[in-house]
């Protein structure tokens, strides 16, 4: 008997205190209201014919459009190609961001010399620079790719710069006195230090990674999200083009979701890492 | 053995040089516990990164055993007034640092240490979860891990409240009487220079230089109430009004 009352006691107070912080639905539903509503009117708009179908379709019709090219294997083809280029990009252009950062970073000597140009450059919108690739390179992947990697190199290359720069004088004297080797000023000392500028510059480099393999790929291809888009739009298929704007939309949230869980894991440590 | 004779440092300034020290001269045996005391400025720090090896430019000798102190090493521990633990480390891997933890060896010792400063059970925990006190007893442990000849402590417990101040300079204690690791003690606290150290040494500043040595003839464990101790406390401190004090003379101008 008396196990039963502890019992419905404890469940009594478990859901006073939940009532007590959330008064509703559960946390993660929060951010569906706002989708969920628009989503509803949109299509009752349209079985109203209150909007055209060809500037906006229903989104029955877009998750349609949606289901049938993933049936067809197209989706995950332009997906696919889509991602080689942006991941070859970001590899590239967040690399040699991330050494040049730390190169910078590091040396007196190296960031008099190499950071006013590269700031300078940094101020150059990289769109203006499509034509020169063109005529350089051709519009065939190796304009893309190169397009992509400036694009994911500034941000790491600053942020990572930021980073090394920020490490801790009084922890760099316990370092002394504790007689680190280089490597492991290095790797102990000044990379950790710096891994939350790099994380954040890495979050930014795969936004603008996406950012301009979608121009890189409406500039001319044959396959890849951009394509498919374009390829639509010349056919006045506007639900396709939804399909190509969600894909990003759903790419990009889940890379960042993805760096995210990173930083949650190395992070932990930071006392200003809100998440 | 510690032994500095003449030493002299002057910091150049923008507004002309600084002696920090001036004809500095000690000695001290292997396993003596020291404390030095006096106003701000007076050198104290500046004293210690030089017996440290993190400050270099100084004129006179300075030697530990008979070798003149060139550079910062491991057998010259050295404990700041902040904990300085490095954020992204859990409380062993900060005692390890740059040494590989799954070594047995030393997998053993910070073990070890982690029981001799108290806190078993916190090994897995990150800096900001710790207290100042806490915090502070990881700096020693990981000091002592690298087993120094000599360890330097610049008001170690300066930021702590008195009961944790209480328990560590216990802990201290402690671990001097297992280790017998020369102490050099910096603190402002009276109190604590004279429960701590069996010499006092009473600086005074412009231009930093030693006043005075106090001997402690108490033996350990001491207590804060007994006559003795108060005793020598009062010799501390008259040390220390005889240098606080102007000349009376100015003082009694108004009557
Ligand atoms: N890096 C420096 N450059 C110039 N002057 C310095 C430097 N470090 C210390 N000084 C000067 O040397 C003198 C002694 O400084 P030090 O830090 O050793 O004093 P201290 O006794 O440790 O004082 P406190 O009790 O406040 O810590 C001071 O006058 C200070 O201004
Ligand atoms: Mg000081």
């Amino acid at each position: 008997m008396s196990d039963v009352t502890l019992v419905s006691k404890a469940g009594k107070k478990k859901a006073s205190i939940g009532k007590a912080r959330r008064a509703g639905l559960p946390n993660w539903l929060y951010g569906w209201v706002l989708p969920v509503i628009v989503l509803a009117l949109w299509e009752a708009a349209s079985a109203l014919g209150l909007v055209s179908d060809s500037a906006l379709p229903a989104p029955s019709k877009i998750a349609k459009a949606f289901w049938q090219l993933a049936l067809t294997g197209a989706l995950a083809d332009h997906v696919t190609s889509s991602a080689i280029r942006a991941g070859g990009g970001f590899l590239l252009g967040g690399a040699t961001g991330l050494l040049l950062g730390i190169f910078t970073g590091l040396g007196k000597w190296a960031e008099k010399t190499l950071d006013p140009t590269i700031q300078m450059l940094r101020t150059v919108p990289l769109l203006t620079l499509i034509p020169l690739f063109i005529l350089w390179f051709g519009v065939g992947e190796f304009s893309k790719v190169l397009l992509i990697a400036l694009g994911s190199f500034f941000p790491l290359y600053f942020h990572t710069h930021l980073g090394v720069r920020s490490a801790d004088r009084k922890l760099y004297e316990v370092t002394r006195i504790l007689q680190y080797s280089k490597l492991h000023l290095l790797t102990k000392l000044i990379i950790p230090a710096a891994l939350p500028n790099i994380l954040l510059g890495i979050r930014l480099s795969v936004g603008a990674s996406w950012l301009l393999l979608a121009v890189a790929e409406m500039m001319g291809a044959s396959a890849g999200v951009g394509y498919m888009i374009q390829d639509a739009r010349v056919y006045a298929q506007t639900d396709i083009v939804f399909v190509g704007i969600i894909l990003f939309a759903l790419v990009g949230k889940l890379s960042d979701s993805v760096v995210r869980l990173v930083e949650k894991r190395c992070l932990r440590w930071n006392n200003s890492y809100k998440g | 053995m510690l032994n500095i004779e003449r030493l002299n440092k002057t910091f150049a300034a923008p507004a002309g040089p600084i002696v920090a020290l001036s004809n500095i001269r000690l000695q001290v045996e292997q396993g003596q516990f020291i404390t030095f005391i006096g106003p701000s400025g007076c050198g104290k720090s500046t004293l210690l990164k030089i017996v440290a090896g993190i400050d270099t430019a100084y004129e006179g000798k300075v030697e530990l055993n008979g070798k003149a102190i060139t550079g910062p090493g491991v057998d010259k521990g050295f404990i700041f007034q902040e904990p300085r633990l490095f954020p992204w480390l859990n409380v062993e891997k900060n005692i390890a640092a740059n040494l590989p933890l799954n070594n047995p060896q030393i997998r053993r010792q910070v073990d070890e240490l982690i029981e001799l400063v108290r806190l078993k059970g916190f090994e897995k925990a990150y800096p900001k979860e710790l207290s100042g006190g806490m915090a502070q007893r990881v700096a020693i442990a990981r000091a002592l891990l690298r087993k120094p000849e000599i360890l330097l402590l610049d008001e170690p417990f300066g930021a702590l409240d008195a009961f944790t101040r209480a328990h560590l300079q216990e802990v201290l204690l402690d671990i001097w009487q297992n280790s017998k690791t020369t102490m050099l003690f910096v603190t402002h606290d009276l109190d604590e220079a004279v429960f701590l150290g069996e010499k006092v040494v009473i600086m005074n500043p412009r231009p930093g230089h030693i006043r005075n040595v106090i001997d402690i003839d108490l033996p350990y464990p001491r207590k804060r109430v007994g006559h003795s101790f108060q005793e020598l406390r009062t010799r501390v401190l008259s040390e220390f009004e005889k240098v606080e004090q102007p000349p009376l003379v100015d003082q009694g101008a108004g009557i």
